[in-house]
Order: C-alpha cells, then sequence, then structure tokens
C-alpha cells in the first residue's frame, strides 16, 4: 500500500535537516522556559545551566530532567509559561494520591497537537473519505478530544462517540458505516467481541483502520482485534504531560511508533544514574517538547522504558521509532486505561482506618481488566455478621473509585494471608502479561 | 445472662475450616453447636463450645482473628410451633434479628436456639417473661 503523509516534508526529512531543527528550535524554547517559568528557572540555576549553554541538541544533556513529581509540585499553575489569558484549554491526568497535573494548551498548542494526531490517522490510511468514530473519553482526558482534532484536521467525518455505551457504539458504526475506530486496545477488543455476539463478521464490519493507545498491549491482542473487527490495528503513544496521544504513531510497517521529532526530542537515559544510553539501548524514554507554548517539558521523565530505532523504516518516514513501552521505572499501573500507584490504594485504607497491608490484584478477563483489591481485615474490624463485613467492603470500594476513578471489587483477608517479600506485603499481582 | 459466641475468619480456601476444627479437637475443645455464613471471599464460623476461654486463646495463638460475641440462647420445646413462639415473642417486641441456628441436645427432648439480635437484654427479658426458658454458658456445659 502506497503510503501517504499529513505534512509530508517533515515526516520524511532527512535526518541531519530534523537534527537542525531540533537544535534550533531547543535553543528559543530553554529561552522561553527559562524566562517565564521561575519553576525551571530555579532547577537550571541549581544545575549551574543559563539558557546561552544551550546551543543545540547536543547541549541537551546538560538540562535538568523533571518528572511527574515536579508537575504535581507546580500544581496547578506553577508550570505555566504564559499569561492564563492566552490559554485556551486544559486537559489533566487522572489524578494520583490527590494532586493531579494540570496541563495548560495554547489555541497553536492544540493545533500543533491535532496535527500529530492527524500524523497518525494518516499513517493509518485516513483520508477525507473516512468516517471516524473516536471512542475515547471526552473531557480532561486527552484521548477524546486528541483524536477529534486530528481527525477533522485530516478531513474525516468525526463521530464523538466518547467511551462506552457499547449498544451506541455499534449502532453508529453500522449505520454511519465507520471506517476507522479510535479508542483503548482493551476497548476495541470488547466492541469486537459484542459485534461477534450480534452476528457480525469481519467481512459486514465496515471498519478497515484502528488507533488504539493509552494503555498497554501486546501483540496476541493486535492479532485478535485485527481478525475480529477485519482491520489494522495501529498503535499511539504519548501522555497528558506532553500534550496528549500524537506523540507518536505507528505506520504501515507495524514495527513501533515514529515520533514526531520536529515538536519532541525522545531520549533514552540509564534511570538509576540519568545518563544518556546510545539508540538501540533499553532504558527510560524522555522527552523535550520543543513548541509547546503553555505548558513546556524539558527533559521529562517519563518512566516507560522502552528502545528507539532510527532504523530505515519501508513506510519512508526518517522520524525515529520508539518501541512499545516495555514497562515502568516506578510501580504504576494502567488499569483500563486509567493510571494506578499503589501508593493510592494505601492512602485510602489509611484513611479509613485500615493497614496498609494489601494487594491489588490485575487480570484480564474476556479483553477486560479485572482489577481486584485484596485487604487484609483489622482485629479491630471483625464482625460475626457478613452484613457489615460486605459493607466495610463496599465502603472501601467506593473510597477507591473516588481517588482512582475506577471501581475495584475489594476483599477482606484474614490478618497476614498476603503473601509477603522480605516481611513486605506483595503489593501488586500483575497477571496479564501485556509486555 | 447471653451465651459467648466465639467467631472466627475462615479464609476461603481448602483446608481452612478442617485447620479450626483441628485446633480445637487437639485442645479438648467440644462443639455443641457451629454456623457457618459465607460470602465469595470468606467464611464467618459461629461456634458454641464448652470452653471460650481455651477455644479463644489456642485460636488466637494460631494467628486466628477471633471475636467474643454475646448471642441469647433459649430452650424449646422439640415440637412442631415452638420456634415459631419464640420467634413471635422477639417479633411482637420489635426485636430486630441478625441470624439465628438451633441444635438439639443429647440427653433431654429439647432444641435450642441461638439467636444474634441487635439487643440480648430486650430480647432476654421478652423471652423470659414469654416463660421461656433462658441457657447459659454454664447450663452449655452440662447438655
Amino acid at each position: 500500500m502506497a503510503q501517504s503523509y499529513y505534512q509530508k516534508e517533515i515526516e520524511t526529512m532527512p535526518v541531519d535537516e530534523l537534527k537542525k531543527l531540533q537544535s534550533e528550535k531547543l535553543v528559543k524554547q530553554v529561552k522561553h522556559v527559562y524566562e517565564n517559568v521561575a519553576y525551571y528557572r530555579n532547577l537550571m540555576d541549581e544545575k549551574g545551566v543559563k539558557p546561552e549553554d544551550i546551543k543545540g541538541i547536543e547541549d541537551l544533556y546538560k538540562l535538568p530532567f523533571i518528572s511527574k513529581a515536579d508537575l504535581r509540585d507546580a500544581y496547578p499553575t506553577g508550570m505555566l509559561a504564559v499569561p492564563m489569558s492566552e490559554c485556551v484549554r486544559i486537559h489533566s491526568t487522572s489524578g494520583t494520591t490527590g494532586r493531579r497535573v494540570v496541563a495548560f494548551y495554547t489555541q497553536n498548542d492544540i493545533d500543533l497537537w491535532e496535527d500529530c494526531c492527524a500524523r497518525a490517522i494518516v499513517a493509518a490510511g485516513g483520508t477525507k473519505d473516512d468516517i471516524c468514530q473516536v471512542g475515547y473519553g471526552y473531557g480532561l482526558f486527552t484521548g477524546g478530544f486528541g483524536l477529534n482534532g486530528g481527525s477533522q484536521k485530516v478531513g474525516c467525518l468525526t463521530l464523538p462517540m466518547s467511551s462506552g455505551n457499547t449498544e451506541r457504539q455499534i449502532q453508529f458504526m453500522m449505520d454511519l458505516k465507520s471506517t476507522i475506530l479510535c479508542c483503548t486496545p482493551s476497548y476495541a477488543a470488547y466492541l469486537g467481541e459484542s459485534l461477534k455476539e450480534q452476528g457480525y463478521t469481519a467481512d459486514t464490519i465496515p471498519l478497515k483502520a484502528g488507533i488504539f493507545g493509552a494503555e498497554p498491549w501486546t501483540e496476541e491482542m493486535r492479532k485478535n482485534i485485527e481478525a475480529t473487527l477485519g482491520i489494522k490495528a495501529y498503535d499511539i503513544y504519548g501522555l497528558t504531560e506532553t500534550s496528549g496521544p500524537g506523540v507518536a504513531f505507528e505506520c504501515c510497517e507495524q514495527t513501533g511508533m515514529h515520533i514526531n521529532e520536529d515538536h519532541f526530542i525522545a531520549e533514552i537515559i540509564d534511570p538509576d544514574t540519568g545518563e544518556v544510553l546510545p539508540e538501540g539501548e533499553k532504558g527510560e524514554l524522555v522527552f523535550t517538547a520543543l513548541d509547546k507554548e503553555a505548558f513546556p517539558l524539558l527533559r521529562y521523565r517519563t518512566r516507560d522504558i522502552c528502545v528507539l530505532s532510527r532504523k530505515k523504516c519501508s513506510c519512508g518516514r526518517t522520524l525515529i521509532k520508539m518501541a512499545k513501552p516495555m514497562g515502568r521505572t516506578d510501580d504504576m499501573l494502567i488499569i483500563r486505561g486509567v493510571n494506578v500507584f499503589p501508593s493510592q490504594i494505601e492512602t485510602v485504607l489509611l484513611k479509613e482506618g485500615y493497614e496498609p497491608n494489601y494487594q491489588i490484584v490485575v487480570d484480564r478477563v474476556n479483553n477486560n481488566d479485572t482489577f481486584d483489591v485484596n485487604v487484609e481485615i483489622s482485629p479491630d474490624k471483625f464482625t460475626d455478621m457478613v452484613s457489615e463485613i460486605l459493607a466495610m467492603e463496599k465502603t472501601l470500594a467506593n473510597a477507591m473509585k473516588i481517588m482512582l476513578g475506577i471501581n475495584p471489587s475489594v476483599h477482606l483477608v484474614a490478618p497476614k494471608s498476603i503473601a509477603r517479600s522480605e516481611g513486605k506485603a506483595v503489593r501488586v499481582v500483575d497477571k496479564r502479561k501485556l509486555i | 445472662m447471653a451465651i459467648k459466641q466465639l467467631t472466627v475468619f475462615v479464609e476461603n480456601k481448602q483446608g481452612a475450616l478442617v485447620s479450626i476444627t483441628d485446633t480445637l479437637a487437639s485442645n479438648n475443645i467440644n462443639i455443641r453447636a457451629l454456623s457457618i455464613a459465607e460470602t465469595e471471599d470468606f467464611g464467618i464460623l459461629r461456634l458454641i463450645v464448652n470452653d471460650v476461654e481455651t477455644a479463644k486463646e489456642t485460636l488466637t495463638e494460631k494467628g486466628y482473628l477471633i471475636k467474643v460475641t454475646n448471642v441469647v440462647g433459649v430452650k424449646i420445646g422439640d415440637a412442631p410451633g415452638k420456634l415459631t413462639a419464640a420467634l413471635g415473642v422477639l417479633d411482637r417486641a420489635g426485636i430486630n434479628m441478625e441470624y439465628l441456628y438451633a441444635f438439639m441436645a443429647r440427653t433431654e427432648k429439647h432444641a435450642y436456639v441461638v439467636f444474634r439480635v441487635e439487643d440480648d437484654e430486650a430480647a432476654e427479658s421478652a423471652l423470659e417473661s414469654a416463660g421461656f426458658h433462658l441457657i447459659t454458658n454454664a447450663d452449655i456445659l452440662k447438655l
């Protein structure tokens, strides 16, 4: 299949020109950030780096890293680099330990982000003749709005379905003959199963491509989704911190995601030493955003473990490719597309008067993530009444749902019954085998 | 007046129950009555035993989660309608009942019912004034 591009000049730019472009943008961006964000200025001053020390991408390593903790510390507006009156929108992470990261966007930030999403849609074969069904959540979550904007830029007829409501998704898909589906891979798989149950087959489903991201998925899932829906399934990567989905996207080769290098510099570092690793080595993925005006990012540690490759791609794009993330440097879990930190569960337990002896068990059953939390019941809470214990489980589940945004099944278990490793309860059992 | 009931948290896994009864047996604890309530995740074993203190100590030592609760024990005739009569008393007195279980005596021709209610004393006085004979832990030893 002949590959099309949304912005051919950029996407196929010779690498040396691309690096020159990155260098020019980086110099400007560092100056913008240093002048306008006290938080970065302090970090750079502490490290003894001045904007004039950054003359190109070869100097990137001199800049300090920032992490999610920095962004949280700066909540809500500490990272803002333009006057609030220049901003037109915010998005936000699902909220960790009670503090969210709020990302601000100027109109230009939105435009460039939507361009990134448009590149992903065109790389998946999208044209203005397509009908693009967006099944990512709309709201503070970036998925819905991001792909919606990209889809409109390509000129697709865009169906802003948002997430869930499977009956309605199927009805619109079949009645309007959607050709591209954007949602989480687990929801795509679920939709596929529901369509199958209703008697639809790969031949009768009008879709031809899917753009799936926001959570880890395997090659096996890809094959299943492709077979059930009769489509090509493409991966997309992004974070709220980097604007949203579209930082990187797959092309027809389906062997990793091209990073939109005109807007982002990707580095792989040793998570322990912070040392930059050569191309091809596995380490923590770090992003520097080159064009973000309102909510800049310099050397943001994603905590995703990843590999980069500049091997020539048959699609013609020169943009470097990132592999699917192979794990995390922290203990974050992605459950049903939502980021979950075990510390959040711990916070809820302490607040509700429980000892923090718990275990999170995640599995994938019929393409849906199951999310169970076992909590050791404390002697003072034990009662002979089943109804009271069930009520305790329900109270905990509700409190966790408020904290996390997704609903766990909470099970009270006997004291000391959760497996210990060196005296500490094993906090997470992830049976999904996604990596 | 009320009877001491021993409540044990039973994990939902193979062998959980037998290891509890085994612990009791090896400490010479005799079970007079029991009931078990189960959910998907766990069971709650309620026991009337001949020696509550020893049972509590040994099970606690073994790491079991134990609670001693007051329940109301009443002797009823071993004949149709006797349980209904006792329940009627509690109902008319407006006493909220959580659960109950019953057992037979070996020698006497009587049945015994154990009630777990919100208000023990109210239940006891209602049953007594209706002419029911309440039983105590001491009575249980003799059964």
